[in-house]
């Protein structure tokens, strides 16, 4: 008997005598083939006591470096924003941390009212009419919204800005496969998208080894390299060349300033909704949002809250819209997804409760303005330049004349993390030299100038280094002075 | 809950009835606020330099205008039109309903944990990456596979991860096979995911045994189809005892099997899918290892995979240097990589890893083990108590198992209540609603669909006998009560925060969003 189960000997017998069976070995013996049954112990760990566990789990996480343990610019995809302690309460609490999907509309009217209040909250902030209650993050949002695209005209181009995150464009080619579609990836020209490239991908004569029809074309905005991209002059070219389900990935953080997709001309919004009160957590759970035009709501992924009436007329929310979901339509489902991010969606609308209509603004504001002060602090340290000019709200890429690897290192040993490395993440030439800095709200002015002195000293000492032909740099050689 | 039994139609509505529900976005005021901004600290640059009017938004999203104390009310008033694992017996077959230990909710906000940011050097996040390490081992001795993907975010996504490493292994081997086999038994995601993987789904029948029809499989099974996709014990609760002979089947056509692993919780430490002949399984996280189901998600769906298909695994994975140190392999740089490549971003959903992890350390591998046998031995002994009541006469049980000494089940069963409907003009969906003014969350209805007026029971290892007992006794009342009265079910409930809802008007005339003025 674990600490989680209640059978005591006394309670075997009466179980096993109403069920008919001498052990409960029989239960096993009489279902279960001889040659499929494992006749050993586990080879894992005894079991511990609660304390012994937490311990174990304080002493793991004891070994990592936290943002709470050091001064973090990383970003990338994920952000250190706050998130309020009444997030943490709400999350907490039983009736919304261990119910099931809500399958029985009556018990479950809490639940689905935070869902459709989410569903107003995304539609609000995209400028767009519909939005499910959240998919699982989203890089994977992105391949969903291809799939739409696909079951809405049958296309198999995906037409792809370089400019979405690494992680998205290798999601998108993973599910591309799988879907029996190509993805087409368009360049970066001063770190948006290449307009001209993006209107020849998109052509009818998109050149000799792109033969299928337009499905889809998809753009970050932000883009991975923090830049402000047009989106409404990229939506307006896609739909003159032909006529793609046009997809932003978008972040929603940025929305309380930056013009809503909505109003771009796009026609299904996705994003990562991590920067919505939710947690660093290594990578996950957070959620992806998704959110369109009202054409494209039958076939939509995922769960979607709506409204309705009880027999006695009371206002009640109820999961509707089913019959575009797997465990109806089974086959030929818009989606496999069963399982949303209900909790982490809790978490976003409460958030964006929190903000509120003046404080979502003022946020955005606030992080333009120290995200400017930043770069043109940084940009102005010798060795080191703004990665391209075009606007950029809570994150730009710099250039370091230095070796990227070597600086971070330098950068960690004084308790700073200065941001990412471009090139070990997407792995493209031109992002050698990379970095990729990300101011939140809990990053000051101080915070960045402590910043600027530290990784204007870690690129000086590799130039230096690099200079003078010393060896033993850690990962790659500095290159170009 | 003496007085729940009694509760019918009533006078007048409940405290709850009575709160017309409003939306966040329908209280507050202008001006109201809960965020104070951090002050400007940077020198005050002209704002529309930094951003141009073309890429700026006019007006700003019509969010709420609350205070804090207005925010907490209100989600807490929500909380309470919610019913909840903590709060009583949810035996909703198939999601694995089982105690969320809060030990695992504490480790998780850790800070080290969750202020983890995933870009994190590996040498800076050793502890994490020891966790996932330790976690895919756990797995792998589990499954009876040796490796581990902890990437996809969910069981689907798991599903989708799997069917793709097939689609791959069989492009490898220059094939271009373009059939999934399912039997009609599964969940409905697994003929969704076949789907998006570019298949075409091959639906095998059920026979008397609720097992898989041999004869159907050989007759189906030939070089095009790619994968079987099977749930065992399946989803009514029955271990499909021919499961040698059906891995032998699919292997002899080099087609994959695929273990959904949905009812993992009846088998841990008794039966693994890899000794069965499975070459791919998907664990879900939140079902079989206590991850808080968060009232529909986050989930967690990691897969173990066999030799033959281990190489096109997403990526990244957690790998162990030579020196003892942990690392994350992105599969990049290598030639010979043949992995599917991403799923999602980063590396999974680690709050789920910790949670989980947690759990396989607190019981280890024979408190696993007993943990699959007390939820076995829950489920045949609600069964007997169902029988015992009389109830079968109403709601048999779907495929009563001949010749093994009286019907048994796994960690789940499935009733049909085709008879208590017939008899008593009672629906399963009216028992269910009725069961709700009982103080209890319903079984799974209506699946698996092959089931007349489907009931499926999943009490999990962790409910007392006691619970058990009042749970059958409820179902007894309400069959004697629908015996003199069906209305009494046909109407129900009655004591729930609303009652019947229109689902048909729902999605005839959608409203999927609050309705806001300026």
């Amino acid at each position: 008997m674990s600490r989680y189960t209640a059978i005591t000997p006394a309670d075997l017998d009466a179980m096993l005598a109403a069920i008919g069976v001498a052990s409960s070995q029989e239960l096993f013996d009489r279902q279960i083939p001889e040659a499929v049954r494992l006749r050993r112990a586990l080879e894992l760990p005894d079991g511990m006591p609660e304390q012994d566990v937490y311990e174990h789990l304080r002493e793991l996480a004891a070994r990592n470096v936290s943002a709470e343990d050091e001064l973090s610019f990383l970003g990338a995809g994920m952000y250190d924003h706050y998130v309020p302690a009444l997030i943490d309460m709400l999350m907490e609490r039983s009736e919304f941390l261990t119910p099931y999907t809500p399958y029985q509309p009556e018990i479950s009217q809490g639940g689905l009212q935070v869902m459709f209040e989410y569903q107003t909250a995304i539609s609000e902030l995209t400028a767009l009419p519909v939005a499910n209650a959240s998919v699982y993050e989203g890089p994977s949002a992105v391949a969903a919204a291809a799939y739409l695209a696909k079951l809405h005209n049958g296309g198999r181009r995906i037409v792809a800005s370089a400019g979405l995150h690494p992680h998205t464009l290798q999601t998108l080619r993973t599910n591309a496969h799988g879907f029996g579609m190509e993805v087409v990836e368009v360049g970066l020209r001063d770190g948006v998208t290449d307009a001209d490239a993006w209107a020849a991908a998109l052509s009818a004569d998109a050149g000799a080894d792109v033969q299928a029809p337009v499905s889809a074309a998809i753009f970050a905005q932000p883009n991975f390299y923090g830049a402000v991209e047009d989106a409404a002059a990229l939506a307006a070219a896609a739909k003159k060349e032909a006529d793609p389900v046009v997809i932003a990935q978008v972040d929603p953080i940025t929305l309380g300033i930056l013009r809503p997709p909505g109003e771009c001309g796009v026609d299904v919004a996705v994003g990562e909704g991590q920067s919505l009160g939710n947690r660093l957590d290594f990578g996950g759970p957070s959620f992806g949002l998704f959110a369109a035009r009202e054409e494209y709501l039958r076939r939509m992924p995922g769960r979607i809250a709506g409204e309705t009436v009880d027999v006695d007329g009371r206002r009640g929310f109820v999961l509707t819209l089913q019959t575009r979901e797997q465990h109806i339509r089974r086959e030929k489902a818009t989606s496999n997804i069963c399982t949303s991010q209900a909790l982490n969606a809790l978490a976003g609308v409460v958030y964006l409760s929190w903000l509120g209509r003046r404080g979502i603004v003022e946020l955005g504001e606030l992080l333009l303005a120290r995200t400017d002060y930043a770069r043109r602090t940084l940009a102005a340290l010798p060795g080191v330049r703004a990665a391209h000019t075009q606007p950029v709200i809570r994150e730009f890429a710099l250039q370091l004349d230095a070796d990227v690897a070597a600086v971070r290192t330098r950068c960690a040993r004084e308790g700073v993390n200065p941001g990412a490395d471009l090139h070990a993440l997407s792995g493209r030439d031109e992002d050698r030299g990379g970095l990729l800095v990300a101011i939140t709200e809990r990053r000051s002015r101080a915070d960045i100038d402590r910043l600027a002195q530290v990784l204007g000293a870690a690129v000086a000492a590799e130039r230096e280094r690099g200079s003078s032909g010393e060896t033993g740099v850690p990962g790659e050689a500095a290159v170009t002075v | 809950m003496s007085d729940m039994t009694t509760a019918g139609p009533r006078e007048g509505a409940t405290p709850l009835q009575r709160e017309r529900a409003r939306t966040i976005f329908q209280k507050g005021a202008p001006g109201r606020r809960a965020f104070t901004c951090p002050q400007l600290d940077v020198p005050a640059v002209d704002a529309k330099e930094l951003l141009p009017a073309r890429f700026r938004r006019e007006r700003p999203p019509r969010l709420p205008e609350v205070s804090e104390p207005e925010i907490v009310r209100h989600y807490v008033g929500l909380s309470k039109r919610n019913f909840d694992l903590d709060s009583g017996f949810y035996p909703l077959g198939s999601c694995t309903m089982k105690h969320n230990p809060r030990l695992h909710e504490r480790a998780a906000a850790l800070a080290g944990h969750a202020r983890l940011h995933p870009l994190q050097d590996p040498e800076r996040a050793q502890g994490a990456l020891e966790l996932m390490w330790n976690l895919q081992g756990a797995l792998s001795e589990l499954a009876g596979l040796p490796y581990v993907s902890l990437q996809p975010s969910a069981g689907s996504h798991g599903e989708l991860a799997g069917v793709l490493v097939t689609r791959a292994f069989h492009e490898q081997a220059g094939e271009n096979r373009h059939k999934v086999l399912t039997p009609d038994t599964a969940h409905g995601t697994n003929p969704a995911t076949v789907t998006m993987a570019g298949y075409e789904v091959v639906k095998l029948a059920t026979n008397s045994d609720g097992g898989i029809d041999l004869e159907d499989l050989r007759a189906k099974a030939d070089r095009d189809v790619a994968c079987l996709m099977l749930t065992n014990p399946n989803t009514l609760g029955l271990f499909d005892a021919n499961i040698v002979q059906i891995a032998e089947i699919v292997h002899g056509v080099g087609a994959t099997l695929y273990y959904d692993g949905a009812n993992l919780n009846a088998v841990m430490g008794l039966s693994r899918p890899g000794d069965m002949g499975f070459d791919i399984v998907h664990f879900n996280l939140h079902k079989s290892f206590t991850q808080p189901h968060g009232g529909g998600g986050p989930g967690s769906g990691p897969i173990a995979v066999s030799e033959r298909v281990a190489p096109f695994l997403p990526v990244p994975l957690v790998v162990r240097r030579q020196d003892g140190s942990f690392d994350l392999d992105h599969g990049e740089g290598h030639a010979g990589s043949q992995s599917i490549g991403r799923l999602r971003g980063f590396h999974g959903n680690y709050g789920c890893f910790v949670r989980a992890y947690a759990y396989i350390r607190s019981l280890g591998g024979d408190g696993l083990k007993d943990a699959s046998e007390a939820a076995v031995l829950n489920a045949n002994y609600l069964l007997a108590r169902l029988r015992e009541q009389d109830v079968a006469q109403y709601l048999p049980l779907a495929y009563p198992r001949a010749g093994t000494g009286g019907p048994l089940c796994m960690h789940e069963f499935v009733l049909s209540g085709g008879p208590m409907k017939r008899e008593l003009g009672v629906k399963t969906l009216d028992l269910a609603k009725r069961l709700l003014d009982f103080g209890f969350h319903p079984p799974t209805v209506y699946f698996p669909l092959l089931v007349d007026e489907a009931l499926m029971v999943e009490p999990t290892e962790t409910e007392t006998r006691e619970t058990l007992d009042a749970f059958a006794e409820a179902t007894a009342t309400i069959l004697r009560e629908a015996a003199e009265d069906p209305q009494l079910a046909q109407n129900a409930p009655y004591t729930t925060p609303v009652r019947r809802l229109d689902e048909v008007a729902a999605a005839k005339h959608p409203v999927i969003r609050e309705v806001l003025d300026q």
